[in-house]
């Protein structure tokens, strides 16, 4: 096992290293004049054109350029804005906001998610399962942001059950809905994926064995069937929450969310090269390490795959 | 070995006192082609202390009266739809199902063809195992792992306290069909069922295991029932044997007369067709013809078709399982002659 970590965590360095040129690369490579538009319009000042320029090393070439970026981000130095504020102040007050989503939305996901495929998985062609698979089948289909506005203006603007927009205190019981449009998607996966996962192996001779053996019908389904059925669902939620922790660019955007994503989009945008390179930096290790927890988690649920 | 098969038939012929009872077993499987009728009226019994070997082709219902008796016939698509499994004298088709969990393990145990597939992959061995003591009988955590690694002693796994951390897919074959069998024993059961414990086994290892099982039977005096397809696994273990086709029994008797004089020509062909060492060189006998498909079972004797002695009789009245004196029946119009012949 110790052996298996850290051939992962060695496998994790060039990935981290290329990824993030990759991005440093495209993110400075895109045509344009990093200083249109950032002084009004008189054009930004020769001294701050040189001071800038001078900062981010836009004269020499890429690779140096890469390499002292590097360098300030493992001090710990994200760099600053054009603007002139720190960008890890801004990765500092938005990210949280955007954890907090990603954890309701998740948590929605394997909840009702789970619940409906487990249900669904062991009574099939019922009517909740054809409810499930209607509903499920609706929630892919639509795109998030219809979701998303439709919830808005149904729950907020016309039944006024919630505020139509997240205030800044983020609390958890604005986020249900907002997490509700974000998780949607990948909750109908997880309802189908479980479903198919618990009926196969519910005819598996291992159960059958469970059975023979006298054990309550509960701790058959709950602890032999469940345990390998488990094992698809982990994998699907495990990329989910990379995914999610990645920031929600358009749920962000609906409810007013302070988050990752909204502030990637609006660097873009703005063409505030150091912020994008900053979040997506932190944002590649996010992934990379949720990535390696869920494979982690997947050798603990399934010891056929375990390490060596 | 024959001394004691033939105490076991002794007493056959009376219905009450057994042990487990399957009377006039009925079972059908309902698919979206049709209806297979798979066990059209089975009778079988067994006792304490003796090995019914339940012998026949895939697809005769050998395992599927098992799984009846067991209770994990797959519903749908399998259908009981007459007689009765008496365990101690009580039809066991009509009880709850919470009587009938506690009857599986403690009363009736089950081992299964193939270990790979039989044990959780995700569990280790000992937990297995372990999981009986503590579920069934309410035992603590490490006194189930002490109970447990005394039944994989008892199996003669060797290494049994380091083999109790491990998953299945760390044991051998014959390793993990030792540790199926501590597993249906450890709750001291009074029949254990075997469902072709060896088939998926090496040749070497199957006789270890016939071996281990065998002498479990006689040391704990359980009944057991052994469902196989193979003859030669049959003679050294069972004391009678009840020969299955198209989900009736056609031939019940024991080992020795079985071998000696079978009393149903389809005994006949399946003896005839095990190799010789005189006959090298030569071509392998066969029944001729296929099973039956069990969804259009052929009207009379179901064996007419591939039958060499069929006449016009087979094809229209279905023979019954007629008694023929000291413990022995046949479903064969002609059992009488085929036992007089010399």
């Amino acid at each position: 096992m110790g052996r298996y970590l850290l051939r992962r965590l060695l496998q994790l360095v060039p990935v981290f290293i290329g990824t993030t040129f990759l991005i440093y690369w495209l993110v400075w490579s895109v045509p344009g004049d990093p200083f249109a538009g950032k002084c009004g319009d008189r054009g930004c000042p020769p001294n701050y054109r040189a001071m800038m320029t001078e900062k981010y090393h836009l004269d020499d070439s890429i690779w140096v350029q890469y390499a002292s970026y590097m360098k300030n981000l493992f001090q710990g130095d994200f760099g600053i804005t054009f603007g002139g504020r720190e960008i890890s102040d801004i990765i500092a007050t938005s990210y949280p906001n955007t954890l907090k989503l990603a954890v309701v939305a998740l948590a929605i996901e394997a909840v009702i998610g789970l619940g409906a495929g487990i249900l669904t998985g062991l009574r099939r062609n019922g009517f909740l399962d054809n409810l499930v698979l209607v509903s499920t089948l609706f929630l892919i289909a639509l795109p998030v942001f219809v979701i998303g506005f439709v919830l808005q203006w149904v729950l907020g603007v016309k039944w006024g059950i919630i505020n139509p927009t997240v205030s800044n205190e983020m609390r958890f019981s604005e986020l249900i809905v907002p997490g509700f449009v974000l998780g949607s998607a990948s909750m109908a996966y997880i309802a189908r994926v479980a479903r198919t996962s618990i009926a196969e192996n519910r005819r598996a001779d291992y159960v059958r064995t469970a059975i023979a053996k006298g054990l309550p019908m509960r701790r058959v389904v709950g602890v032999h069937l469940l345990r390998n059925s488990l094992i698809p669902v982990v994998t699907l939620l495990g990329t989910d929450l990379g995914a999610l922790m990645g920031g929600a660019i358009v749920t962000e955007g609906i409810f007013g969310i302070n988050g990752i994503g909204r502030q990637v989009l609006r660097s873009i945008v703005t063409k505030e090269s150091a912020t994008v390179v900053g979040i997506v930096v932190v944002l590649v290790v996010v992934y990379l390490v949720m990535n390696l927890l869920v494979d982690l988690l997947y050798a603990a649920l399934d010891p056929r795959i375990r390490y060596e | 070995m024959s001394e004691q098969s033939a105490a076991g038939a002794d007493g056959s012929g009376r219905p009450s006192g057994r042990l487990l009872e399957v009377d006039d077993l009925r079972v059908e499987f309902r698919t979206r082609d049709g209806v297979a009728k798979v066990i059209n009226g089975v009778t079988y019994h067994v006792d304490a202390g003796e090995t019914l070997a339940v012998l026949g082709e895939s697809g005769s219902g050998k395992s599927v009266t098992a799984q009846t008796i067991m209770g994990i016939l797959d519903t749908p698509p399998g259908f009981v739809t007459g007689g009765e499994v008496r365990f101690h004298g009580k039809d066991m088709l009509k009880q709850s199902a919470e009587q009938r969990r506690r009857i599986r393990g403690e009363g009736i145990a089950m081992i299964f063809q193939d270990s790979l597939s039989a044990l959780n992959p995700v569990f280790t061995v000992g937990f297995q195992i372990a999981e009986q003591f503590r579920i069934r009988r309410g035992l603590s955590r490490s006194d189930a792992k002490k109970r447990a690694i005394e039944m994989l002693d008892q199996v003669k796994i060797p290494n049994a306290k380091g083999r109790f951390s491990n998953y299945p897919h760390q044991f051998s074959g014959g390793m993990r069909q030792r540790a199926m069998i501590a597993m249906s024993i450890a709750l001291d059961p009074e029949v254990l069922i075997a469902d072709e414990p060896t088939t998926a086994l090496d040749v070497t290892v199957q006789a270890q295991i016939m071996d281990l099982l065998g002498e479990l039977q006689r040391e704990r005096q359980m009944g057991m029932i052994l469902i196989t397809h193979d003859l030669g696994v049959v003679a050294d273990v069972a004391d009678r044997i009840a020969v299955m086709y198209a989900g009736r029994i056609v031939e019940e008797a024991n080992v020795y007369d079985l071998y000696r004089k079978p009393a149903h020509p389809y005994t006949l062909g399946l003896l005839n067709s095990i190799p010789r060492m005189d006959e090298k060189g030569q071509e392998l006998r066969t029944i001729k013809g296929l099973p039956p498909n069990l969804m259009n079972i052929p009207p009379g004797c179901a064996f007419n078709p591939r039958c060499p002695m069929a006449q016009p009789v087979c094809r229209e009245t279905v023979p019954p399982l007629l008694q023929l004196g000291h413990g022995r029946a046949s479903a064969c119009h002609f059992a009488e002659e085929l036992v007089n012949r010399d």
